[in-house]
């Protein structure tokens, strides 16, 4: 064995931890022979424990202090980012609440058009829808964004969206005479819509104010 | 120690800038005496020690709660240790490493006019002789020896926090204690 080229690798790989068994008898054998490799070994062990001895650096006193000082005080829109990625369900949340919220209110805008579900003889005179004397509706009667007048009789629920029942004042006689007969029940939405709204108009002026 | 940390690095996460102050306390010595190793000179040391925990704390999001967070800090005090001797002044670019050796310098090309080690034992004590051969080998042997024997970071570790192969490392530690050896044989 040569002493430069393979066994100085040897005591390296020793050092390092890494030498498998064969190759560390080869090591110790080779080293109870040659007093050289002894020698070289000796003082790479004597090295290393003076590495370890060596005094170690210390930080200036107010380094601790010095770099507290130099951290950036946080601007609040990082506070805010951070805050956001810290509590991603939460945000995610606020983002669908207001997606949904903007999408329910724009189909609310949009959706103002007269819509009335498909029932034979009903007479719409502009945006009211008449259920004409004498005539008898079958099923469910929705009326959307528009005035309903029932004069004849519906034989279902009626549901009255956005909209007023127009009592026929001229006929001088009691509420219920004057609307026509409804065999089921009678359901008046635009005052909950319009209750919802506004207490949703309320809130998002008080979390949007910047006064 | 490890579980104080990680606890002090979770409250920094969120948002607690004081705990931060706990971590710098723990590691200072460590990072200046790395930055140190690395750069050589005191002045330098503080600056990129101080730049190194001031980047930590900005990127602290970045940081993989996994992983040990001293492998993370010893990182970017190394790479910026590494880009501050890159921008030193031209006078100081006998650190180089010469292309195409593995961490031969400039300085291995000059003819020495120092004083032969024997003479130079009798004139200082023991210990800061030794303080001082460390102190002139070359950077990068230098600051691996050190990763390995004053901080006892595994051979894996230093491999992450300088980040080079682990047969480098491995290359590096021996040669690096082959030529301390030969500085300190005289002794």
């Amino acid at each position: 064995m040569d002493c430069k080229k393979d066994v100085i690798p040897l005591m390296h790989h020793f050092l390092d931890g890494d030498i498998s068994r064969e190759d560390e008898t080869k090591l110790r054998k080779h080293l109870e022979q040659c007093s050289d490799c002894q020698k070289h070994f000796h003082e790479l062990k004597r090295t290393i424990s003076w590495i370890k001895n060596a005094e170690p650096v210390m930080a200036p006193v107010d380094f601790t202090q010095q770099v507290m000082q130099k951290l950036p005080t946080e601007k609040k829109h990082v506070k805010y980012m951070r805050w956001f990625k810290m509590h991603p369900v939460i945000t995610a949340a606020a983002i669908f609440f207001i997606l949904m919220l903007s999408g329910a209110f724009s189909a609310w805008q949009q959706d103002s058009k007269l819509t009335v579900s498909k029932q034979d003889d009903l007479i719409i005179q502009g945006d009211t829808v008449i259920v004409p004397e004498g005539v008898t509706v079958d099923g469910d009667l929705v009326v959307k964004n528009g005035n309903l007048k029932i004069e004849g009789t519906v034989d279902g629920n009626v549901t009255l969206i956005n909209g007023k029942l127009i009592q026929d004042q001229l006929n001088g006689e009691g509420l219920m005479a004057s609307v026509g007969e409804v065999n089921g029940e009678f359901k008046k939405v635009d005052q909950v819509f319009e209750w919802i709204w506004f207490n949703l108009q309320n809130l998002f002026r008080g979390v949007f104010s910047f006064e | 120690m490890d579980v104080v940390i990680r606890d002090k690095i979770k409250q920094v996460k969120k948002g607690d800038q004081a705990a931060y102050e706990d971590v710098v306390l723990f590691f200072q010595n460590k990072i200046y005496q790395h930055c140190f190793r690395m750069l050589g000179n005191a002045h330098e040391a503080e600056d990129i020690a101080q730049e190194a925990f001031i980047r930590a704390y900005v990127n602290i999001h970045s940081y993989d709660e996994n992983r040990k967070f001293s492998t993370w800090l010893y990182r970017i005090a190394t790479n910026l240790s590494i880009d501050r001797m890159r921008k030193r002044k031209p006078d100081f670019h006998l650190d180089a490493e010469i292309a195409g050796t593995d961490g031969l310098d400039m300085y291995s090309q000059l003819a020495t006019d120092e004083k032969l080690p024997e003479e130079e034992v009798q004139s200082m004590e023991l210990q800061s002789y030794i303080q001082h051969e460390i102190n002139e080998l070359p950077a990068i042997y230098r600051t691996i020896i050190m990763l390995r024997y004053l901080e006892e970071f595994s051979l894996q570790e230093i491999s992450e926090i300088l980040d080079i192969p682990l047969g480098t490392v491995k290359t590096r530690i021996h040669r690096g204690r082959e030529a301390l050896r030969k500085k300190l044989r005289h002794v």
